[in-house]
């Protein structure tokens, strides 16, 4: 009960297979890492389990903490506890982070039930200066403007002020430098717990020295084809997917993990 | 849509006036109610009167009435509003307070003045001036004379310029001499209270060398399903040097038909910003001119509108550069609902002498619905050398992935669609360089969502 398992899952988008038939199971309080090469249909996967409209489900099911959430609008799903940090973060004009958060904050209280200001000033601060991020950030439009670096850290900002209870980072390392990737893994490492399942999607290996994921998954071709330990994440460090993009098409059936 | 504004429903329900019978306004200009006024003054309107007679009715061929439903400026139903009871005036004066820091406030309803707050003894000692316009007429006869309505209507209204010039009795003169800095704002209500009562809200803004100056009009219906109408002008004279803010809220009723006219003249190396909130209104129009005749001189032509249901908003404007090395930027976005309809028509004439001049035009239309219509006529007119223009209207729809952004954060759809739309005008808002009237704008603008019924 107590996880979010994915079955059989199929997804298309004009008419074009992107995942085939991927299950998948990450129990509350464990870190997952997906790897796999570009194209694989690891962003897909993150954008449709939090209810992208574009994508067509045609296969499979998905349930978090045993409710069938693909029956669900995205926003009742992030309210249910699913978090997505996008791995490009849209900008929004001319709204500021605090109103943003806020909106988002009040959106899971209690119907009726107005934010108290200074609780939610002094949470969004506090995990400001977990993120090392500037004041000034809480009146900048939603990452205008922003550099890679800033708009990844504002995605674990988000995480860490809704608090879900299973969260899909893709490819949150991308484009931060080494400084700002610890930033950014102290900020997940803190967040951390019994309560929090992670699916983390990364297309390096060099973001599980600062995370350390319980599970190591190899996602190809909209499969999952390997699954391991994180001493997985060495071996594809040094091999690369090559080895796995030449059996790709001799796969038949779906790779059950 | 509802409005926030009206204040007086419940205490008409407790006491429905009789009805009154002046006689409507198209039956000619106030005799009685203009006896004190001054002959030269009753004589210009007389004159008015006449050119509005003979004026014809706006038609959809002229190109200024383009897309316009002139079908909603029939004034027959339109009557002098009538007297206020004790019980109303306290009413309105209580819902008569926007800003918390003002220099002054004048409180008008239905053309007769309620309260006045005046300007603090430092700055009376200095010579600035806030007072009804029929004192202004009388004291201050020259300054008057030469600024009052001293630009023709030339974006359409002529017709409607004359209306107002003749029955006009009651606005406000604000006049601040060489040097001073009115720090904090001027603010001025213009309610519309009787049934089908007409209103002719004037504003003669003198801001002379140096001086700088903020003045916010707020328009507001004090019941929310009466009918009334609207016919406005402002003069903002921003003289060398001197800096204007003028904001008007525009927050009528749906219920009203609004019409007004504005004309801003910026001197040598002065700056005149004008934000004009479009809230209100069932077909509200309005046309703004801007000169720019000294050399370095910058005007800011900004303006939001939000419609739903069938309201229209039909902006016209001329960015006019007379002199050389001079700045215009026109910034007008729309967000519309429903059946809403808007049309935008504007022209940036450079003069032949007016090198170097720096002009942009930017109308940006949001269609929240597929019924929502926007039609936009930018227009540009060089007759000078050297000079960076720029004008684009567009229209388009709510970004799909900012949206599923929100959506993803368990931002519901409804609050999700607010937030975008406020993002999108943002950008036009906090132009004005204004704390307190930026947070009071935006909270207007949020009122407006908030009375919508959620779909
Ligand atoms: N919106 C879309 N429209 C068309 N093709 C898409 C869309 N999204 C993803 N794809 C295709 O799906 C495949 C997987 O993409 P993606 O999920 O982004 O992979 P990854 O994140 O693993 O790099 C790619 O071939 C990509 O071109
Ligand atoms: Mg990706």
């Amino acid at each position: 009960m107590n996880k979010l398992s994915i079955t059989n899952l199929r997804v298309s988008i004009a008419d074009q297979e992107i995942i085939r038939g991927l299950s998948l199971a990450v129990p509350k309080g464990e870190i997952h890492a997906i790897m796999g090469p570009n194209g694989s249909g690891k962003s897909t996967l993150a954008k449709v389990l939090t209810g992208h409209p574009d994508y067509k489900i045609t296969a499979g099911e998905v349930l978090m903490d045993g409710e069938n959430i693909l029956a669900l609008a995205p926003d009742e799903r992030a309210r249910k506890g699913l978090f997505l940090a996008f791995q490009y973060p849209s900008e929004i004009p001319g709204v500021t982070i605090a109103n943003f958060l806020r909106a988002a904050v009040q959106a899971r209280l209690p119907e009726g039930e107005e934010l108290e200001a200074t609780d939610y000033y002094a949470k969004l601060y506090e995990k400001m200066d977990l993120l090392e991020m500037d004041r000034s950030f809480t009146s900048r439009s939603v990452n205008e403007g922003f550099s890679g670096g800033e708009k990844k850290r504002n995605e674990i900002l988000q995480l860490a002020m809704l608090q879900p209870k299973y969260a899909v980072l893709d490819e949150t390392d991308s484009g931060l430098d080494i400084d700002a990737l610890k930033v950014v893994a102290h900020g997940v490492n803190s967040l951390r717990g019994p309560n929090l399942g992670v699916i983390l999607i990364t297309h390096y290996q060099r973001l599980l020295d600062y995370i350390i994921p319980d599970h190591v998954h190899v996602m190809v071709q909209g499969r999952i084809v390997r699954s391991g330990g994180k001493e997985l994440a060495l071996e594809l460090e040094e091999k690369g997917y090559e080895s796995y993009e030449t059996v790709k098409d001799e796969i038949g059936e779906p790779a059950m993990a | 849509m509802t409005n926030q504004t009206a204040v007086l429903d419940e205490v008409m329900e407790l006491e429905s006036p009789l009805a009154h019978s002046e006689p409507a306004i198209l039956s000619g200009p106030p005799g009685a109610r203009g006896a004190e006024l001054p002959a030269w003054f009753r004589d210009q309107q007389r004159t008015a009167w006449a050119t509005f007679e003979s004026l014809p009715f706006p038609n959809r061929k002229d190109q200024p009435w383009r897309f316009s439903s002139v079908d909603a400026l029939d004034l027959s139903r339109y009557v002098p509003g009538p007297r206020l009871n004790e019980t109303e005036r306290t009413k309105i004066l209580d819902h008569s307070i926007a800003l918390d820091a003002v220099a002054g406030r004048l409180i008008f309803a239905d053309e007769q003045l309620l309260r006045r707050d005046p300007l603090p003894e430092p700055l009376l000692k200095r010579g600035v001036l806030l007072m009804p316009l029929e004192r202004a007429l009388l004291e201050h006869e020259d300054l008057f004379r030469r600024h009052f309505m001293a630009q023709p209507a030339t974006l359409g209204s002529a017709k409607f310029a004359a209306l107002h010039q003749a029955w006009v009795t009651s606005g406000t003169f604000v006049y601040v001499p060489r040097g001073v800095e009115v720090e904090l704002p001027i603010e001025i209500f213009h309610w519309l209270h009787g049934e089908n009562a007409a209103v002719f809200p004037h504003i003669l803004l003198i801001a002379d060398e140096l001086s700088k100056v903020t003045v916010i009009e707020h328009f507001r219906s004090a019941h929310r399903e009466r009918a009334g109408f609207a016919c406005g002008v402002n003069d903002l004279v921003v003289g060398q040097g001197a800096k204007v803010n003028y904001i008007c809220a525009q927050n009528w009723n749906d219920k009203v038909l609004s019409i007004q006219m504005n004309a801003t003249t910026v001197s040598r190396e002065a700056s005149g910003l004008s934000l004009n909130v479009h809230l209100g209104g069932a077909y509200s129009r309005f046309e703004s001119l801007s000169r720019l005749t000294g050399e370095g001189a910058r005007s800011d032509l900004l303006a939001v509108a939000v419609t739903d249901g069938t309201q229209e908003f039909d902006a016209r404007t001329l960015q006019d550069h007379i002199s050389p090395h001079t700045t215009s930027d026109l910034l007008y976005k729309n967000a519309l609902t429903d059946r809403a309809r808007n049309t935008f028509g504007g022209l940036i004439r450079v003069e032949p002498h007016a090198h170097f001049t720096d002009a942009y035009q930017t109308v940006r239309n949001l269609l929240l619905s597929d019924d929502a219509e926007a039609n936009s006529m930018p227009g540009l007119e060089i007759l000078a050398d050297n000079v960076k223009c720029s004008h684009g209207a567009t229209s388009g729809q709510i970004n799909e992935e900012e949206m599923f952004y929100l959506l993803a954060r368990g931002i519901p759809l409804p609050v999700a669609k607010q937030l975008l739309v406020s993002g999108f005008l943002n950008e036009v808002v906090d132009r004005l360089d204004h704390p307190a009237i930026t947070d009071l704008v935006h909270g207007l603008i949020e009122d407006k969502f908030q009375h919508r019924p959620r779909e």
